[in-house]
Parts: C-alpha cells; structure tokens; sequence
C-alpha cells in the first residue's frame, strides 16, 4: 500500500464522482477523462504497462473524443429542464449503494484469504505478442471482426437515412 | 490490508459510482460514460488478481483486460452513433423523454 496508491485511486475516485455529478455534459467528459487516465496510471503501478497504454490510447485517445463529439453535435438538447436527474435518482442511487455495500463486503471479509505482496511479474511487451499470435490467436481474429462490423455499424446507424428531410 | 484489498475496494468504489451514473442521469450521453466507468472498474479487478495470481506468466488477466478495452470501444463507437440517431430524429437525448417505441 504505497501512498502512490492512494494518490491515484483518490484522483480516479474523484474524478469518476465529478463525471457523474456535474451538470455541465462538457465539464463531465473531461471529468471522465481523468478518471480513464487516473485508472490507466493504476495499471501502470500494477505492472501491466501493455494494458495501461492501450487504455491511455483506446480510452483517452479514441472514447473521450467520440464521447466530445457526440456532445456537440447533440449541443440543441442541452437545456435540462428539472435538473439532470431522473426522476428515479434515489431508486437508482439506493441499488449503486447496495452494490458497492455488497462488494465491499465480500473484500473486506475474505481479506485474510487475498494473497499477500507477490514479486512483480516479469513479463514484456515481447511475450504479450508472442500470446497474442500463439495461444489467443482465435480471440484476436474475433476482436478484428467485431471491430468491423462495429464499425460499419456505426456508420450505418448514424448515416442520414434516405428521404428524411431534417 | 493487502494491496490487492486496496485494488479491488477502489474497483468496487468506481464501478457503484459508474452504475449510480448510469441509473440517474437523464442524458444518454452519461449514461453511456457511466457504462464506460463500470467496464474500466471490472478491467481494473481483472489485472489486479492478475499481478497478485499464482501464475501471472500465462498472461489471462492481461489479455482478458486488452480484448474487454478493445470490445469496449466498438461498444462505445455504436452507442454513442445510436444517440446521435436519436438525437438526429427525436431532437433530445434527454431518456426521460424518450418513452415511445414507435417512430
């Protein structure tokens, strides 16, 4: 428990609760942001740089933009009028608080069982190809695949549809 | 407590966090980046048990972690592309509003 930890799961904790809580969707990406870069900087401190730069890249590269564009070009419909709530908060605030209190709960009770400080995993870039060409071969043709048609997915459902005058 | 209590209390905390966002808010845009929240707090738990697992060699947790990253941004790429559907055709992306199938 280095006080790195505490540093970056406060700044992830507190960015995620920003994201969430702003009334301004702007100010919220940004917030999100730093909470994607706050949870790449954890798998860094995990020693699982692959992960952590692809997250950087995928997350803080690609999701945070495509989440900025989508709001503005859905700028027209900011104008919440009743807050930016809806009118089940407290339901869906009351199941968040359930969840959280059951899975803390299962942590902080089987804590003696969780295995203590391990040596950090030597493992490189190198031997995270060689797995990606060799044993998780098929998963990663499939991803390739899903990607595709993600893609085109996409686009068609975001086309402008033929005929529609708006 | 053990570093890996530490991990998986900090996953558990963004993942509340992440469904709380996803259940309250209005917009669908923050409704999709509180989704984008609880994957990010399930991949954090994935490479946690990984760093502190028995065979951390065989590379699971990691792998599990960068093809869920990979799925979750096709996921994100088609959510945010149906908002922008919606928004093209119902004027708002307020869910609230949206309380009709028929077009």
């Amino acid at each position: 428990m280095t006080i790195v930890f505490w540093i970056l799961a406060a700044l992830t904790v507190a960015s995620g609760l920003t994201a969430v809580l702003l009334k301004n969707t702007v100010h919220c990406a940004l917030a999100v942001t730093g909470a994607f870069a706050g949870l790449a900087l954890l798998f860094l401190q995990l020693d699982a740089q692959f992960a952590g730069f692809a997250q950087i890249l995928v997350y803080i590269g690609a999701v945070a933009i495509l989440i900025v564009f989508a709001i503005l070009l859905t700028r027209g419909s900011e104008t919440p009028q009743g807050g930016v709530f809806s009118r089940t908060w407290l339901a869906g605030l009351c199941i968040a608080a359930a969840v959280f209190a059951v899975l803390g709960w299962a942590v902080i009770r089987s804590v003696d069982a969780l295995p203590q400080q391990a040596a950090s995993p030597a493992v490189s870039v190198m031997d995270i190809g060689n797995a990606l060409m060799g044993r998780y071969v098929l998963p990663l043709e499939i991803v390739a695949l899903l990607l595709t048609a993600a893609l085109i997915g996409a686009v068609i459902v975001a086309m402008h549809e033929k005929g529609d005058g708006k | 407590m053990t570093p890996l209590a530490g991990y998986l209390l900090v996953a558990a905390l963004v993942f509340a966090i992440g469904l709380a966002g996803a259940l309250t808010r209005r917009n669908a845009i923050l409704v999709l980046i509180g989704i984008e929240l609880m994957l990010n707090a399930a991949n954090l738990n994935l490479i946690a048990f990984w760093r502190y697992g028995p065979h951390p060699e065989a590379l699971t947790g990691v792998m599990f972690a960068v093809f869920s990253i990979a799925v979750a941004a096709a996921e994100a790429a088609v959510g945010l592309g149906l908002v922008i559907s919606i928004y093209r055709h119902a004027r708002t992306t307020d869910l609230d509003e949206m309380n009709r199938m028929k077009g």
